[in-house]
């Protein structure tokens, strides 16, 4: 909210610098988020007064004019408004000023031939205002050559963050009470005048929903003139960020602004019969003042007559029945809303207003017949008229709440030691009362105040909550032991190991466009958001594979050669409890070159299929995952390539990884060239270490003797997967066949149609004593015929 | 039969000349072979008297060493020679590039939440985590913000549609009041309330993650990361809260003289609500913390949010708010990240550029660790 210190300095007497004010009110918790100071924008500028004007030699709609600007010669100066005349007083800008409206620096210059020294001022290029119609004319009592700044009152504007919790600092009396309380000077209690009232008010006010509407004050004016309100008002509130409109509906702006307090007027010929706080019907349509129409429903609070709605209680008022120039009588309205009720309301409206926020943080109930007085007097000393009594319907909910307060608590609990004298007179400061054993009770427009920690806030952030000394948190004793779960520890290695690989971390979003989700969603219920940010941000990944592929994409558009991109996080699915089930993954895309052309191995060289098989092997392998005894098996999803993906297994069931090429589909799916390989490792069926071994190894002892190698050349089935033969190999003896490794594979020449070539190196590890022939003959004998099991029989 | 003396001058002036290694072999076989000139010399010792024999031998015997020593060391030459011509031969151009591991590299977001674990550690902190997707009684209702709080309005939630990818939203069922509405948290602070009623008191968490906000513009995102702290105990108030974010952001920027500034703040789940400042100093334009932010040159950054954990709050996760006390604080990971290390566009850390990450990106062996720094330098 915004205010002049002109204005705060009307509830508060005080010599405080603006840049004290400004600090004090950061120290007890008005964020202050900028000043202004509007007599800088007025640099330059000066009340001047035109001698002579006559027409431009070579140009219709210009004037040369001459122009006392208070000291030396005149000054000739070219203008192009209408109503500049000689004899006028205005505002001339001076060489060097710079135009507050466009940040223009004015130069002495000529304009179609003719000198100008400076420019005559609309109001609305010194941002006074939005009036644009020709130049400002000022009074004839305005003193030539006096700075616009001093002439205009220019006064230092503050713009501060009120807090939810404080709507009574909604208002420059509020703020004015904190910064007393806080020893900036002494507030100001306001004087209410008594209102000349004459007659009863002529319209009924009655509550029809007492829990939307508690309360309904009002009054009568009569015989009203709604033209300008007066120019001290238009200043504070232009300063404060309001537009001036009339007399009527500025004096309840002002209202709001300086008291927190919103009102309403109504136009007295628009109405019919009584006024009445009711529920709106469902389906009611109101046409409000914001040009909007609005379907309302019976959970609502309005202000209706016979003929229908003037008002969304506390939000908005309507078009028809608001002030406007014609306005001769009219009806006020100060009124306490239910704040949820009020909330609710403009949620489901989507209509935000300025009373909307006072009203449902909750406006001071006690300000009621205050409220009405001050807007009253605004109005009759700017508009004249003849006030009626008051009516009132309903009470406002203004019970003191009383609560026991034990200041030793500011320090248990605020880390502060303020004494108890200091303590009440903070409390008191800001009106609260406090007894001699310590029962608080609170002023009613202070909603925020719940239990003791308030009071401890309101204590220390008056004392300076900037004292509040450091106190080291206890230490436990002994030293720190490890706190990552065995998930986190996993995740931090794995990011590491990835990283040491030679892939680049990368984060993308939680949430893709609907089609991509959907390509990879499997069936599965998808998160959808109701309100995206847009159309690309709507679904919640099921997989990590899409917003890596788009980031792959992304780089390749930009020239990049190739990207080897991963990403650890969540997939996230519907749960079947209504929960959301969030599957942590890492996920992998490598695209592109996986090596650029060189002068060593000649063309580029793409990634493949078995690239992706590095990566998921050795990420679970540095994840714990026992890597020797998975399966790779088929399945890897629509999304891959058929022929050149797999899942790994640990059991038929439990699928760790899965990688592969993506299918070209998917490529084009997703506009990115192919071929792009993936994999995806699901690191919640990664099984735990089996725990309880602590730190030591299995014993192990390296073998006193060599190993043995022998080479088995096979002729398989085409079809005949490597790992089964390479399987059943190992299994000719568990003990001795330590290893065994695939050399070559060959197909064609010399290699009968429907056959393949696999060369198996076999390691024997012997034990305490070498192999005999015998021995090693057995063993290959059994190799042999555990690969011809397989269909594989030994090449001559 | 020309003298002895002669026969091996001559013969070490024809080895000194012989051209290459053949003529060497040559002269070896016609000097030292068994035909040749001194092994036929050795040969007449056998004819001769004890006495001349005695005289001879030596001589003899002398010159063949010497013709034989002769050879060996030109033989040696000659095969250095070879050697250096084929090493010569060998000769590789190493201006050529070498063939280079690519490089991976670590995001400053998981770099920057590894620095902050190991941080909090050591102060007694565990890391806590939540689910992202949350229901709204965790995500305000709990946190103090009940369905009607203007608070909840400043959120600007991301709510999930109550059906399926593939089914139309039903809008009525999403406002009914008594349905748990699934939300994307918009903040760590759900945690809190999860891991109070898990663990109860004493707690000492902290809970990185993500979050989302509907905001989108250069410092914005709709998705970002922040840091929870919790810390709930016996006694626990706002000077252990002052004391723990000075500790903790003195070990993350790894310089002593950061100095906090405390503002009453509000925040619904907590109160008192202090929002917390810290100095900063201008250094070639760059804003850096460390020091008095009143200092001239120096000045506040409003940097997280923090308070005494609001008693209903206690309540809601099942605490007594008259035995148990604590703090709890929130701050942007990316915002850290980026004031730590440089960066100032927000949008660029969820791109996946290779280049911003090959740049910005960390070694994976800057591990952060107490003893060497958590900060990895430049």
């Amino acid at each position: 909210m915004k205010f002049s210190l002109e204005w705060l300095k009307y509830f508060l007497d005080t010599d405080a610098s603006v840049a004290d004010i400004a600090a004090a009110l950061n120290r007890i918790g008005h964020e202050v988020e900028g000043i202004e100071d509007p007599a800088e924008k007025l640099q330059g500028f000066r009340v001047a007064r035109v001698l002579t004007a006559s027409p431009h030699p070579d140009a219709d709609k210009l004037q040369v004019l001459t122009v006392d600007t208070g000291e030396g010669d005149p000054l000739q100066v070219v203008c192009g408004a209408p109503n500049a005349r000689a004899g006028m007083k205005g505002v001339l800008g001076l060489p060097g000023a710079v135009v507050p409206a466009n940040g223009m620096e004015l130069r002495k210059s000529a304009i179609r031939g003719v000198e100008s020294n400076g420019m005559m001022c609309s109001v609305r290029e010194l941002e006074l205002g939005d009036e644009q119609d020709g130049i400002i004319e000022l009074p004839e009592d305005a003193p030539v050559g006096m700075g616009m700044a001093e002439y205009h009152e220019a006064s230092p504007v503050f713009d501060v963050a009120i807090t939810p919790n404080r709507p009574d600092c909604m208002g420059v009396m509020g703020i004015a009470r904190d910064l007393a309380a806080a020893g900036l000077g002494t507030f100001r209690p306001i004087e209410i005048s008594d209102i000349a009232a004459k007659g009863d008010c002529p319209v009924e006010i009655r509550i029809d929903d007492p829990e939307g509407c508690p309360a309904f004050y009002g009054r009568v004016i009569r015989g009203v003139k709604n033209g300008s309100s007066p120019e001290w008002m238009q200043r504070r509130l232009i300063a404060a960020g309001q537009r001036p409109i009339s007399a009527l509906v500025d004096a309840t702006n002002y209202l709001m602004l300086a008291f927190g307090r919103p009102a309403h007027v109504y136009d007295l010929a628009k109405l019919s019969g009584a006024m009445v706080a009711r529920h709106a019907g469902d389906g009611e349509t109101f046409d409000a003042l914001n040009e909007k129409t609005y379907t309302l429903d019976s959970t609502m609070t309005v202000i209706a007559d016979d003929k229908g709605v003037h008002d969304i209680a506390g939000i908005m008022g309507g078009a028809h029945s608001g002030a406007s120039e014609e306005t001769t009588d009219v009806l006020l309205e100060i009124a306490y809303f239910d704040p949820e009720r009020i909330g609710v309301t403009g949620r489901k409206l989507g209509l935000a207003s300025d009373a909307r926020t006072r009203f449902e943080r909750g406006v001071d109930p006690e300000f009621l017949d205050d409220g009405l007085a001050i807007l009253t007097s605004l109005i009759t000393k700017t508009c004249g008229g003849e006030p009626t009594e008051a009516v009132r319907a309903g009470t406002p909910p203004a019970e003191a709440k009383s609560l026991t307060f034990d200041p030793s608590l500011t320090a248990r609990l605020g880390g502060l030691d303020v004494a108890n004298d200091e303590q009440r007179a903070i409390l008191e400061s800001l009106d609260f009362k406090v007894s001699d054993d310590w029962v608080v009770t609170c002023p009613p427009r202070r909603h925020d105040i719940e239990g003791p920690a308030d009071l401890v806030e309101e204590v220390v952030r008056i004392h300076g909550i900037d004292n509040v000394a450091s106190t080291p948190l206890p230490r436990r004793p002994g030293v720190a032991l490890p706190t990552a779960t065995p998930m986190q520890a996993m995740e931090r290695k794995l990011r590491r190991a990835a990283a040491a690989r030679g892939l680049n971390e990368a984060i993308t979003w939680s949430f893709l466009p609907a089609a991509e989700a959907g390509y990879f969603a499997d069936g599965a219920e998808l998160w959808v958001l109701e309100n995206p940010i847009s159309e690309d941000m709507k679904v919640m990944r099921p997989s990590l594979i899409p917003g890596l592929l788009s980031a792959a994409k992304r780089n390749a558009d930009r020239g990049a050669d190739g990207a080897r991109l991963f990403e650890i996080g969540r997939r996230y699915f519907r749960g079947a409890d209504g929960a959301s089930d969030e599957k942590p993954t890492l996920g992998v895309v490598l695209s592109g070159e996986k090596m650029q052309r060189g002068w060593a191995h000649g063309k580029a060289q793409p990634f493949d299929a078995y690239d992706a098989k590095a990566e998921a092997v050795a990420l679970l392998e540095a994840a714990g995952a026992p890597v020797a005894n998975l399966m790779v098996m088929g399945e890897a999803g629509d999304q891959f390539h058929p022929g050149q993906s797999a899942t790994l297994r640990l059991g038929p069931k439990n699928v760790l990884a899965r990688f592969g090429a993506l299918h070209p589909n998917t490529c084009r799916a997703f506009d990115v060239d192919g071929p792009v390989m993936a994999a995806e490792i699901f690191l919640d069926a990664i099984p735990a270490k089996k725990s309880g071994g602590g730190f030591a190894r299995a014993a192990y002892a390296p073998p006193a003797l060599q190993a043995v190698t022998r080479d088995f050349a096979f002729l398989v089935p085409a079809d005949l997967a490597a790992g089964d033969l390479v399987k059943a190999v190992r299994g000719a003896d568990k003990k001795a066949v330590v290893d065994a490794r695939v050399f070559d594979v060959f197909a064609g020449q010399g290699v009968p149609e429907g056959k393949k070539s696999v060369a198996v190196e076999v390691i024997l590890q012997p034990g305490d004593k070498s192999f005999t022939d015998e021995e090693i003959k057995a063993i290959s004998d059994r190799v042999v015929g555990n690969a011809a099991k397989q269909g594989a029989e030994l090449r001559g | 039969m020309t003298d002895l003396p002669t026969m091996q001058e001559d013969a070490l002036q024809r080895i000194e000349g012989a051209s290459d290694a053949g003529a060497l072999e040559a002269l070896r076989i016609e000097y030292l072979g068994k035909q040749g000139s001194i092994s036929a010399l050795m040969k007449t010792l056998g004819k001769m008297s004890p006495e001349e024999r005695q005289e001879q031998a030596p001589k003899i015997q002398s010159a063949r060493t010497a013709v034989a020593d002769a050879i060996a060391a030109r033989k040696e030459a000659f095969e250095a020679e070879e050697l250096e011509r084929k090493l010569a031969s060998e000769t590789l151009d190493l201006t050529l590039p070498s063939p280079t591991a690519p490089r991976g590299s670590v995001h400053p977001v998981s770099q920057v939440m590894d620095e902050l674990a190991e941080i909090f550690a050591d102060l007694g902190f565990s890391v806590a985590t939540g689910p992202e997707i949350e229901d709204d009684w965790h995500n305000f209702t709990a946190l103090n913000m009940a369905e009607t709080h203007p608070a909840r309005a400043m959120h600007d939630t991301f709510y999930c549609s109550a059906e399926g990818a593939n089914e139309a939203p039903d809008t009525a069922a999403n406002s009914a009041p008594n349905t748990r509405r699934m939300l994307l948290r918009t903040h760590t602070s759900p945690v809190q309330i999860r891991s109070m009623k898990e663990q109860g008191a004493p707690i000492r968490i902290i809970a990185p993650g993500r979050v989302y906000r509907s905001d989108s513009d250069a410092t914005h995102t709709p998705m970002f990361h922040q840091i929870e702290g919790l810390v709930v105990d016996k006694g626990i108030h706002l000077g252990h809260l002052k004391w723990t974010l000075e500790t903790f952001l003195k070990a993350f920027f790894e310089r002593d003289d950061i100095v906090l500034r405390l503002r009453p703040s509000y925040f619904p789940f907590t109160e008192p609500s202090v929002e917390v400042d810290v100095g900063w100093e201008d250094v070639n334009g760059r804003k850096v913390l460390g020091g008095d932010g009143d200092a001239p040159g120096h000045g506040w950054m409003e940097l997280l949010g923090s308070g005494m954990v609001n008693a209903r709050v206690l309540e809601f996760a099942g605490l007594d708010p008259d035995e148990w006390q604590g703090f709890a604080f929130g701050v942007g990971v990316d915002r850290l990240a980026m004031l730590k290390y440089g960066m100032d566009d927000l949008r660029v850390f969820f791109d996946g550029d290779q280049r911003w990450l090959d740049h910005y990106g960390f070694s994976p062996f800057d591990q952060p660790t107490l003893s060497a720094g958590v900060g990895a330098g430049a």
